[in-house]
Protein backbone atom coordinates (compact mmCIF):
# COMPACT_ATOMS: atom_id res chain seq x y z
CA UNK A 1 0.00 0.00 0.00
CA UNK A 2 1.01 3.57 -0.11
CA UNK A 3 2.06 6.02 -3.14
CA UNK A 4 4.60 5.02 -5.25
CA UNK A 5 7.25 7.31 -3.70
CA UNK A 6 6.77 6.12 -0.59
CA UNK A 7 7.36 2.26 -1.49
CA UNK A 8 10.38 3.44 -3.43
CA UNK A 9 12.21 5.10 -0.55
CA UNK A 10 15.09 3.55 1.33
CA UNK A 11 15.05 0.72 -0.86
CA UNK A 12 18.56 2.08 -2.63
CA UNK A 13 19.50 3.38 -5.55
CA UNK A 14 17.51 2.98 -9.06
CA UNK A 15 20.45 0.62 -10.81
CA UNK A 16 21.03 2.99 -12.93
CA UNK A 17 24.81 5.03 -11.61
CA UNK A 18 26.78 2.93 -13.98
CA UNK A 19 25.34 4.39 -16.85
CA UNK A 20 25.91 7.45 -16.33
CA UNK A 21 29.75 6.86 -15.47
CA UNK A 22 29.84 4.49 -19.12
CA UNK A 23 28.24 7.26 -21.41
CA UNK A 24 31.07 10.34 -19.73
CA UNK A 25 33.69 7.48 -20.90
CA UNK A 26 32.41 6.51 -24.46
CA UNK A 27 31.43 10.25 -25.46
CA UNK A 28 34.89 11.12 -23.91
CA UNK A 29 36.44 9.01 -26.73
CA UNK A 30 33.99 10.28 -29.55
CA UNK A 31 34.64 14.19 -28.20
CA UNK A 32 38.43 13.07 -28.64
CA UNK A 33 38.25 12.50 -32.51
CA UNK A 34 35.97 14.83 -33.25
CA UNK A 35 37.85 17.62 -31.76
CA UNK A 36 41.23 16.82 -33.18
CA UNK A 37 39.41 16.36 -36.65
CA UNK A 38 37.50 20.73 -35.46
CA UNK A 39 41.11 21.62 -34.73
CA UNK A 40 42.72 20.21 -37.43
CA UNK A 41 40.11 21.55 -39.38
CA UNK A 42 40.33 25.05 -38.15
CA UNK A 43 44.33 25.16 -38.06
CA UNK A 44 44.10 24.52 -41.96
CA UNK A 45 41.68 26.54 -42.91
CA UNK A 46 43.05 28.89 -45.56
CA UNK A 47 41.95 32.12 -44.61
CA UNK A 48 38.93 32.94 -41.37
CA UNK A 49 36.33 35.43 -43.72
CA UNK A 50 32.98 34.56 -43.81
CA UNK A 51 32.80 32.70 -47.44
CA UNK A 52 36.23 30.44 -46.82
CA UNK A 53 34.20 29.16 -43.36
CA UNK A 54 30.79 28.80 -44.83
CA UNK A 55 32.09 27.26 -47.99
CA UNK A 56 33.43 24.66 -45.72
CA UNK A 57 30.42 24.35 -43.08
CA UNK A 58 28.57 23.30 -46.33
CA UNK A 59 30.58 20.83 -47.36
CA UNK A 60 28.61 17.14 -45.71
CA UNK A 61 32.67 16.31 -44.91
CA UNK A 62 32.58 19.23 -42.59
CA UNK A 63 28.61 19.35 -41.49
CA UNK A 64 28.36 15.98 -40.28
CA UNK A 65 31.21 15.82 -38.03
CA UNK A 66 30.17 19.01 -36.97
CA UNK A 67 26.56 17.85 -36.60
CA UNK A 68 28.02 14.45 -34.48
CA UNK A 69 30.46 16.50 -32.34
CA UNK A 70 27.59 18.72 -31.00
CA UNK A 71 25.55 15.59 -30.15
CA UNK A 72 28.98 14.14 -28.80
CA UNK A 73 30.58 16.88 -26.28
CA UNK A 74 27.21 18.33 -25.86
CA UNK A 75 25.45 15.02 -23.98
CA UNK A 76 29.83 14.83 -22.40
CA UNK A 77 29.36 18.23 -20.84
CA UNK A 78 25.70 18.06 -19.59
CA UNK A 79 26.74 14.80 -18.00
CA UNK A 80 30.06 16.51 -16.16
CA UNK A 81 28.01 19.79 -15.63
CA UNK A 82 24.78 17.21 -13.59
CA UNK A 83 28.08 15.70 -11.51
CA UNK A 84 29.55 18.99 -10.23
CA UNK A 85 25.81 20.09 -9.63
CA UNK A 86 25.54 16.58 -7.58
CA UNK A 87 28.88 17.43 -5.76
CA UNK A 88 27.67 21.20 -4.51
CA UNK A 89 24.29 22.03 -4.66
CA UNK A 90 21.94 20.71 -2.50
CA UNK A 91 17.65 20.62 -1.96
CA UNK A 92 15.79 22.62 -4.33
CA UNK A 93 18.76 24.22 -5.76
CA UNK A 94 19.59 21.01 -7.21
CA UNK A 95 16.22 20.67 -8.85
CA UNK A 96 16.33 23.96 -10.29
CA UNK A 97 20.26 24.12 -11.47
CA UNK A 98 19.65 20.17 -12.81
CA UNK A 99 16.30 21.43 -14.97
CA UNK A 100 18.18 24.68 -16.44
CA UNK A 101 21.47 22.39 -17.12
CA UNK A 102 18.70 20.70 -19.88
CA UNK A 103 17.55 23.61 -21.03
CA UNK A 104 20.90 25.07 -21.40
CA UNK A 105 21.84 21.69 -23.02
CA UNK A 106 19.07 21.38 -25.52
CA UNK A 107 18.55 25.35 -26.64
CA UNK A 108 22.12 25.48 -27.71
CA UNK A 109 22.71 22.35 -29.45
CA UNK A 110 18.92 23.11 -31.25
CA UNK A 111 20.46 26.59 -32.10
CA UNK A 112 24.16 24.64 -33.01
CA UNK A 113 22.52 21.84 -34.86
CA UNK A 114 20.11 23.94 -36.60
CA UNK A 115 22.86 26.08 -37.57
CA UNK A 116 24.75 23.77 -39.26
CA UNK A 117 22.08 22.36 -40.98
CA UNK A 118 21.05 25.72 -42.80
CA UNK A 119 24.52 25.90 -44.15
CA UNK A 120 24.74 22.59 -45.10
CA UNK A 121 21.36 22.68 -46.90
CA UNK A 122 21.75 26.24 -48.33
CA UNK A 123 22.81 27.48 -51.57
CA UNK A 124 26.53 26.91 -52.52
CA UNK A 125 27.34 30.90 -52.80
CA UNK B 1 34.12 17.74 28.16
CA UNK B 2 37.23 19.83 28.46
CA UNK B 3 39.36 17.01 30.03
CA UNK B 4 39.69 14.85 26.57
CA UNK B 5 42.50 14.68 24.71
CA UNK B 6 42.30 16.54 21.32
CA UNK B 7 40.86 14.58 19.01
CA UNK B 8 42.00 13.96 14.83
CA UNK B 9 40.21 16.62 12.85
CA UNK B 10 38.97 15.94 9.85
CA UNK B 11 41.14 16.87 6.97
CA UNK B 12 40.28 20.17 5.57
CA UNK B 13 42.36 22.02 2.80
CA UNK B 14 42.30 25.21 4.75
CA UNK B 15 42.12 25.97 7.82
CA UNK B 16 43.11 29.88 9.22
CA UNK B 17 44.96 31.75 6.69
CA UNK B 18 44.99 29.45 4.12
CA UNK B 19 46.63 26.70 5.72
CA UNK B 20 46.56 23.23 4.24
CA UNK B 21 46.45 20.42 6.13
CA UNK B 22 47.02 18.17 3.32
CA UNK B 23 50.57 18.39 1.17
CA UNK B 24 49.27 19.36 -2.31
CA UNK B 25 49.68 16.94 -4.97
CA UNK B 26 49.89 17.45 -8.71
CA UNK B 27 46.77 14.86 -9.01
CA UNK B 28 44.60 17.01 -7.11
CA UNK B 29 45.37 20.30 -9.18
CA UNK B 30 45.00 17.94 -12.18
CA UNK B 31 41.21 16.69 -10.71
CA UNK B 32 40.53 20.48 -10.12
CA UNK B 33 41.62 22.03 -13.56
CA UNK B 34 40.20 19.03 -15.29
CA UNK B 35 36.61 20.16 -13.87
CA UNK B 36 37.43 24.26 -13.67
CA UNK B 37 38.42 23.41 -17.50
CA UNK B 38 35.51 21.11 -18.43
CA UNK B 39 33.25 24.12 -16.82
CA UNK B 40 34.76 27.00 -19.01
CA UNK B 41 34.48 25.23 -22.14
CA UNK B 42 30.50 23.91 -20.88
CA UNK B 43 29.69 27.75 -20.71
CA UNK B 44 31.63 30.42 -21.94
CA UNK B 45 33.19 27.46 -24.87
CA UNK B 46 30.09 26.14 -26.01
CA UNK B 47 28.58 29.74 -25.87
CA UNK B 48 31.13 31.03 -28.19
CA UNK B 49 30.91 27.61 -30.51
CA UNK B 50 27.13 28.08 -31.04
CA UNK B 51 27.71 32.02 -31.69
CA UNK B 52 29.93 31.42 -34.19
CA UNK B 53 28.07 28.46 -35.90
CA UNK B 54 24.86 30.60 -35.86
CA UNK B 55 26.70 33.72 -37.55
CA UNK B 56 28.17 31.46 -40.24
CA UNK B 57 24.73 30.47 -40.98
CA UNK B 58 22.77 34.08 -40.46
CA UNK B 59 25.29 35.91 -43.12
CA UNK B 60 28.23 38.14 -43.60
CA UNK B 61 26.79 40.82 -41.23
CA UNK B 62 26.59 38.39 -38.10
CA UNK B 63 29.66 36.91 -39.14
CA UNK B 64 31.58 40.32 -38.83
CA UNK B 65 29.98 41.12 -35.78
CA UNK B 66 31.42 37.80 -34.13
CA UNK B 67 34.99 38.70 -35.51
CA UNK B 68 34.62 42.33 -34.45
CA UNK B 69 34.72 41.27 -31.09
CA UNK B 70 37.90 39.35 -31.14
CA UNK B 71 39.72 41.08 -33.84
CA UNK B 72 41.50 44.70 -35.14
CA UNK B 73 40.53 46.28 -38.04
CA UNK B 74 43.82 44.47 -39.31
CA UNK B 75 42.28 41.09 -38.91
CA UNK B 76 44.88 40.19 -35.84
CA UNK B 77 43.30 38.70 -32.80
CA UNK B 78 43.39 41.65 -30.49
CA UNK B 79 43.34 41.19 -26.44
CA UNK B 80 39.83 39.36 -25.85
CA UNK B 81 40.58 37.27 -28.70
CA UNK B 82 44.39 36.23 -27.42
CA UNK B 83 42.98 35.52 -23.85
CA UNK B 84 39.76 33.61 -25.09
CA UNK B 85 41.66 31.83 -28.08
CA UNK B 86 44.69 31.23 -26.09
CA UNK B 87 41.98 30.10 -22.86
CA UNK B 88 40.34 27.63 -24.72
CA UNK B 89 42.55 25.52 -26.97
CA UNK B 90 44.29 25.78 -23.76
CA UNK B 91 41.58 24.18 -22.05
CA UNK B 92 40.54 21.66 -24.38
CA UNK B 93 44.17 20.55 -24.68
CA UNK B 94 44.38 20.39 -20.83
CA UNK B 95 40.86 18.60 -20.38
CA UNK B 96 42.07 15.74 -22.87
CA UNK B 97 45.13 15.41 -22.17
CA UNK B 98 43.77 15.11 -18.24
CA UNK B 99 40.81 12.98 -19.53
CA UNK B 100 43.47 10.38 -20.68
CA UNK B 101 45.28 10.20 -17.78
CA UNK B 102 41.37 9.27 -16.58
CA UNK B 103 40.73 6.15 -18.74
CA UNK B 104 44.16 5.03 -18.19
CA UNK B 105 43.53 5.38 -14.27
CA UNK B 106 40.42 3.92 -15.26
CA UNK B 107 41.92 0.79 -16.24
CA UNK B 108 43.64 0.58 -12.59
CA UNK B 109 46.78 1.80 -13.52
CA UNK B 110 49.09 4.81 -12.48
CA UNK B 111 48.22 5.04 -8.86
CA UNK B 112 52.19 3.98 -7.62
CA UNK B 113 52.79 7.70 -6.01
CA UNK B 114 55.80 8.31 -8.43
CA UNK B 115 53.83 7.18 -11.70
CA UNK B 116 50.79 9.16 -10.35
CA UNK B 117 52.15 12.89 -9.97
CA UNK B 118 54.56 12.26 -12.84
CA UNK B 119 51.64 11.58 -14.47
CA UNK B 120 49.21 14.37 -13.64
CA UNK B 121 52.50 16.58 -14.31
CA UNK B 122 52.28 15.71 -17.70
CA UNK B 123 49.04 16.61 -18.25
CA UNK B 124 50.61 19.87 -17.77
CA UNK B 125 53.33 19.78 -20.00
CA UNK B 126 51.28 18.19 -22.67
CA UNK B 127 48.47 20.63 -23.15
CA UNK B 128 50.86 23.83 -22.73
CA UNK B 129 53.49 22.37 -25.64
CA UNK B 130 49.85 21.28 -27.74
CA UNK B 131 48.88 25.10 -26.89
CA UNK B 132 51.90 26.81 -28.14
CA UNK B 133 52.37 24.57 -31.12
CA UNK B 134 48.18 24.83 -32.34
CA UNK B 135 49.30 28.64 -32.17
CA UNK B 136 52.40 28.28 -33.99
CA UNK B 137 51.14 26.49 -36.73
CA UNK B 138 48.79 29.56 -37.12
CA UNK B 139 50.57 32.09 -36.98
CA UNK B 140 53.34 30.17 -39.24
CA UNK B 141 50.41 29.83 -41.90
Amino acid sequence: MGTEIGRVRGLGSAGHGAQHWWHQKLTAGTNFLLIVWLLASIATLPSYDHGTVRLWLHSAWAAIPMALLIASVFYHFRLGLQVVIEDYSHKESRFVLTVLVNVFTLATAGTAIFSILKVAFGATA
Amino acid sequence: MASKPARPRSPHLFSGPMQLHYRWSPAMTASIVHRATGDGMATIGTLLLVWWLAAIAAGPAAYGVFLDVFTTSTGSLNLLGWIVGVGLTWSVFQHMMSGIRHLVMDTGAAFELKVNQRLALLTFVASTLLTIAFWLFLGNK
